[in-house]
């Protein structure tokens, strides 16, 4: 954790600095240590609850009492459902995280934005060509980012989004591609963002470009498929799909596995 | 490090201090008798009361997991009386269900084949198991491989049993799919000739298991979303089905459809239906926890079943050995095999080895069930948790510092979100339940014993037998997803389907009756019930 923060504070931006300074010693996360569990008391959707200490928002919302329809979706950080905005008493500031992997702490108040109405472009990949004219032509308002760093702030990825976003100002797809490769598109940039872009979406047309047109096609890949167009393998496979259940196993016991190269 | 508590840090202490003597060792393989032994005494699906006889259905007679027969020997949620089937909401040529990877790769292929296709799904639009796979994807395209050795490894791993004709497609149309997706531009680790990075899975005799970082399954079914997208597919989201509607012929013909958001039901009137809605990992079965998403509730098996299709190796579950065991907030979720794929080893609470890390699934999980509960050698976390550790830190040895970062991002954030440097400290993981290996069986065209019913993906069986390698999976529904598209969009051309038909439900509710099995459910669930009951409601 220590890393992300440290990465986050190097972002402050000029408001920031002005802002008056958070609570120093927020609460830790992971209650280390092992006494019996506290309770904290949130707010969800402006309602009081009692929870006890450590459980996820996620499952504090459940806790409370909520089934979800909507805003639940993998319950591992890797879907976007779940994406959630709080505050802590005392600070103006929006904070986010992912309900299913933030715990919960005393005094938050939260709400998750379970959908976000989103731009999204409708292109032939194969027929789009791994430019800034691509990223223009589907995603025009791209040229409208104003450089706040808003998104980066909210990612819950922590993602440096506005530079990837920068990268596609520059039609540096591959940088692009590399740089917003973990993003779950929960939404929440798109959601602050003053220029109405669609970060996630811009990203992933930069991804699939790049995936498409730059990373170079697998050579072993096109000569397999050359040797399986031409029907080789088939008679090799039904061959021990026919086989009695000892010839497999005697074939299979015989395998030689395959060493990792260093 | 501030996410283990100063008891932990010392049990922590003891695998470090071994791991240098342990990088230079390689525990030894189970020999195939040692291993019967070890999941006859150990694994969770031998466990006497874990399983019972099905009561109703064609499958009578057949053991299955607790959980799973409750909801199969429940009554539907639905009443078939209430509903006028004359009335029909929409016409399609072919119903896809299930948002997936499975059901995605269906609906593109479908539409590709001029059929009009309608994609319905729980969630959203890649709520699923293939968003959350991490470790990679296999596929026979090395020169030193070959799908003959695919074939051998997955009828192993499978325990000798998997369908012939349905692992024949897995291994022959495997490096078709990798095209495929790479065509689309999916970004696979690829050195700058483009080679694949290519790495062992359990099971495996060849590195063969492709993988995009530690989010293999989400940038595939990001990159089929998109497709399903640009294609222009329509997909109405959080509109489960709830029952499948024949014809009077006994053809599937649609399904009931619910919205959850204003608990309205549609009526689909379909040429052919694609089930694909992924496994049962939220049943809970014996108890444990789960890697699934939210949605994997077994409706799939549930609907096809009363409709008449066969359930075949319901009675082999997937333990995935190493799910987190600690911190608590993630208790459950995977922790991917490639962890051990790429060098770290198991264990115990004394810092030794006590089982090959990659043997299968099963051996491994039951091992670690071994080592915690007959043994003594686990770690109980302040939660009462039994664990053993896997020696995370041995990656960055062998890899290099650095390594476990470039290459597990997802694992390495996680646990870093509660403090835990996986890269410096092992991790504490016990078997959590992962994976449905068998389901409704269907033929190498992805057809049920119900015509004009097709399925694929996790809520299918046989092409695994009764374990699943990883890496076979995402496979398998990209495969069988677009066998089973191609051929539901040809059969739509041909057929026209009669009267819709709920009988099939109350022929099942009357069977259910007869049997005086209680129900203790309305199936399908849907959602698991996670909300604490607070209070007095009504
Ligand atoms: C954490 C994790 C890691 C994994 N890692 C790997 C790996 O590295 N390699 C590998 O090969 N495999 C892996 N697997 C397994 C693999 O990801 C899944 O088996 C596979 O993705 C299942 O795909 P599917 O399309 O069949 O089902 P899913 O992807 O689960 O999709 C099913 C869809 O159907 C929807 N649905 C459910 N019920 C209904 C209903 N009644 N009506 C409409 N829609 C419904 C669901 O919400 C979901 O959207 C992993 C699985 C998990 C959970
Ligand atoms: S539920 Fe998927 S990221 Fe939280």
């Amino acid at each position: 954790m220590a890393e992300t923060q440290s990465a986050r504070e190097r972002q402050l931006t000029l408001l920031d600095v002005l802002a008056r300074k958070p609570e120093a010693a927020a609460p830790s996360k992971a209650a280390p240590d092992e006494g019996p569990a506290g309770i904290v008391e949130i707010n969800i959707m402006g309602k009081r609850y009692e929870v006890p200490e450590g459980l996820t928002i996620m499952k504090a919302m459940e806790y409370s009492g909520y089934s979800f329809v909507r805003g639940c979706g993998c319950r591992g950080g890797f879907c976007g459902a779940c994406a959630t905005v709080y505050r802590m008493p005392g600070d103006y500031r929006l904070k986010v995280g992912l309900a299913c992997q933030t715990v919960v702490e005393d005094g938050m108040y939260l709400t998750q934005i379970p959908f976000y109405p989103a731009n999204k472009a409708v292109y032939d990949v194969a027929e789009t060509p791994p430019t800034l004219g691509s990223l223009l032509v589907n995603y025009p308002e791209l040229a409208r980012c104003l450089g706040c760093n808003t998104c980066t702030k909210v990612c819950p990825q922590d993602l440096q989004v506005m530079e990837f976003m920068a990268a596609a100002m520059r039609g540096d797809i591959a940088r692009v591609a590399v740089m917003s490769f973990d993003c779950l598109m929960c939404g929440l940039c798109a959601s602050r963002c003053p220029a109405e872009t669609v970060q996630y979406n811009i990203s992933i047309l930069a991804r699939r470009l790049y995936g498409r047109h730059i990373a170079p096609p697998a050579k072993h890949l096109a000569d397999r498929l050359t040797e399986l167009d031409r029907g080789d393998y088939v008679a090799e496979v039904d061959g021990l799909t026919g086989a009695p259940t000892a010839e497999i196993k005697k074939l299979y016991d015989a395998r030689d596995i395959e060493e990792e190269a260093d | 490090m501030g996410g283990y508590s100063p008891r932990m840090q010392e049990a922590a202490k003891v695998v470090e201090r071994t791991r240098a003597r342990r990088l230079k060792e390689v525990h030894a393989r189970l020999s195939p008798d040692e291993k019967q032994e070890l999941l006859r005494k150990f694994h969770p699906d031998y466990k006497p009361d874990a399983q019972r006889e099905l009561a109703v259905g064609s499958n009578k007679g057949s053991r299955m997991p607790n959980e799973l027969v409750d909801v199969l020997e429940s009554q539907s949620r639905i009443d078939p009386a209430a509903f006028d089937l004359t009335q029909v909401d929409r016409e399609v040529d072919v119903l896809v269900i299930g948002g997936g990877g499975a059901g995605s790769s269906a609906a593109l292929v479908a539409h590709a084949s001029g059929a009009k296709v309608l994609q319905v799904t729980k969630l959203r639009l890649g709520d699923a198991n293939t968003m959350m796979a991490q470790g990679g994807i296999q596929a026979a395209d090395k020169a030193n491989d070959s799908p003959v050795l695919h074939y051998l490894d997955v009828l192993g791993g499978g325990g000798y049993v998997n369908k012939p004709d349905l692992v024949k497609a897995l291994v022959l149309d495997a490096p078709r799919v990798i095209r495929w997706l790479e065509e689309l531009g999916t970004m696979f680790n690829k050195y700058p000739d483009g080679t694949m990075e290519t790495i062992h899975g359990g099971g495996t005799c060849r590195m063969r298991m492709h993988f995009a970082q530690d989010y293999t399954g989400a940038e595939i079914m990001r990159t089929l979303r998109d497709e399903v997208r640009n294609q222009g597919i329509e997909v109405i989201e959080f509109l489960p089905a709830t029952e499948l509607l024949l014809d009077s012929s006994g053809a599937c013909a649609g399904a009931l459809l619910y919205n959850m958001e204003n608990q309205r039901y549609m009526v689909v009137r379909a040429k052919a239906v694609v089930l694909a809605t992924g496994g049962f990992g939220r049943l809970h079965v014996s108890g444990f926890e789960t890697t699934n998403h939210y949605g994997a509730t077994a409706d799939g098996l549930v609907m096809a079943y009363r409709a008449g299709a066969q359930l075949i190796f319901l009675d082999a579950t997937q333990f995935h050995p190493t799910g987190v065991a600690f911190p608590e907030q993630l208790v459950g979720q995977l922790v991917t095999e490639k962890v051990r794929g790429l060098g770290a080893q198991l264990v115990n609470a004394e810092g030794e080895q006590f089982v090959y890390p990659l043997e299968t699934r099963d051996a491994v999980s039951s091992a670690i069930i071994r080592e915690c509960l007959e043994r003594g050698r686990g770690f109980a976390t302040v939660t009462g948790r039994q664990g053993v550790w896997l020696d995370s830190p041995m990656i960055d040895v062998i890899g290099g510092k650095g390594t476990v970062e470039k290459q597990l991002p997802a694992m390495f954030r996680q646990y870093g979100r509660f403090d835990i440097n996986m890269a410096v400290e092992p991790i504490l993981i016990y078997p959590t339940l992962h994976y449905q290996n068998g389901g409704v069986e269907i033929n190498d065209q992805g057809e049920t014993a119900v015509r004009n019913l097709f399925a694929a993906g996790e809520v299918s069986g046989g092409v695994h037998g009764r374990n699943r390698l990883m890496g076979n999976s995402l496979l398998d529904i990209l495969v069988f997803g677009r066998r089973a598209g191609a051929a539901a969009a040809a059969r739509a051309g041909g057929s026209q389907p009669g009267s819709l038909s709920l009988a099939h439900v109350d022929r099942y509710n009357g069977e259910i009756e007869a049997t005086g099995v209680q129900g203790r459910f309305r199936s399908p669930i849907l959602l698991p019930q996670y909300a604490r009951k607070v209070g007095s409601s009504a």
